[in-house]
């Protein structure tokens, strides 16, 4: 799957590299492993920190959108840092040959689970080579 | 004072040089997010921030996909030893079905050096969206404690 050049859920990029939308939240892209089987497009994603009523999944047209914000508080004055999370965005190009009506979403332990099954005439199709 | 000078000249150049190098190198200070969530550490995992408060010290680990039953949180003296094993894509997908595989799996272990005292028999630890929360009661030794000051 081609990954979206663009970079932030909206528009203009700050200077740095850094995402910049409207609503001036930093956004971080999530880890991702992608694999095929034979039915579906299969991605994990680790988005610690974010629960089921803050994630969303789009797909519009060929672009698969992946988004979710993170909450976590810690009770107490900070000694030492080493992580802050704020929100996920991460984009993919997929081909047409993804059913969106049929994608499968799972939200486990602050990891994503899409399946995207395959449209049923992209399927591989075993070919006969009959040898005479 | 010309000494303090140079030092806010040397941290103002440090500074412009961190900046210069953001997008390239991971940044190790926690103030600067990172564009990007690394899939794989070259330092300690699970990344965790330490807070206190006057009777507690808090441990948040991010540990997203951890198998619970391998979740494993020691204490010894002032040390919080946390290891467990992250679940990674399954065993039986061939390498080349695979299009991206960003996300580190395996067996982890880190240490954590406590600052005070704590009271081993009260830890209490929440395992939720990921996010590992550990609340250490401090000892009752290490709780600050107010000193009369006797005036005469």
């Amino acid at each position: 799957m081609a990954e979206q050049t663009v970079s932030g859920p909206n528009e203009p990029q700050g200077n740095g590299g850094w995402e910049i939308t409207r609503s001036t939240e930093r956004h971080v892209r999530p880890p991702v492993d992608i694999y095929e089987t034979p039915d579906a497009l299969m991605l994990i994603a680790d988005m610690p920190g974010v629960a089921r009523e803050n994630l969303e999944v789009r797909v519009d047209e060929d672009l698969l959108t992946i988004q979710g914000r993170a909450i976590h508080v810690v009770p107490g004055d900070p000694i030492y840092r080493e992580f802050d999370l704020t929100g996920f965005f991460r984009q993919f190009e997929i081909g047409e040959q993804i059913d969106p009506e049929k994608i499968n979403a799972d939200l486990k332990y602050g990891v994503l689970s899409l399946r995207l099954p395959k449209q049923e005439r992209s399927k591989q199709r075993h070919i006969e080579v009959k040898v005479s | 004072m010309p000494q303090a000078n140079s030092f806010q000249q040397m941290d103002d150049l440090h500074r412009e040089i961190d900046r210069a190098f953001e997008d390239f190198f991971p940044q190790w200070q926690p103030s600067f997010p990172m564009a990007f969530l690394p899939g794989r550490l070259a330092r300690a995992y699970p990344l965790i921030n330490l807070h206190e408060d006057k009777d507690h010290l808090y441990v948040e680990a991010m540990a997203p996909g951890v198998d619970p039953q391998s979740l494993n949180l020691t204490v010894v003296h002032n040390t919080l030893t946390i290891s467990g094993d992250k679940r990674g894509a399954p065993d039986n997908i061939a390498p080349e079905a695979f299009h991206r595989e960003e996300r580190a799996a395996g067996k982890f272990v880190r240490t954590v050096t406590l600052p005070v005292e704590i009271d081993e028999s009260k830890v209490v630890a929440e395992y939720k969206d990921g996010l590992l929360l550990i609340t250490l009661p401090k000892s009752e030794k290490a709780k600050p404690k107010q000193i009369d000051v006797q005036v005469s």
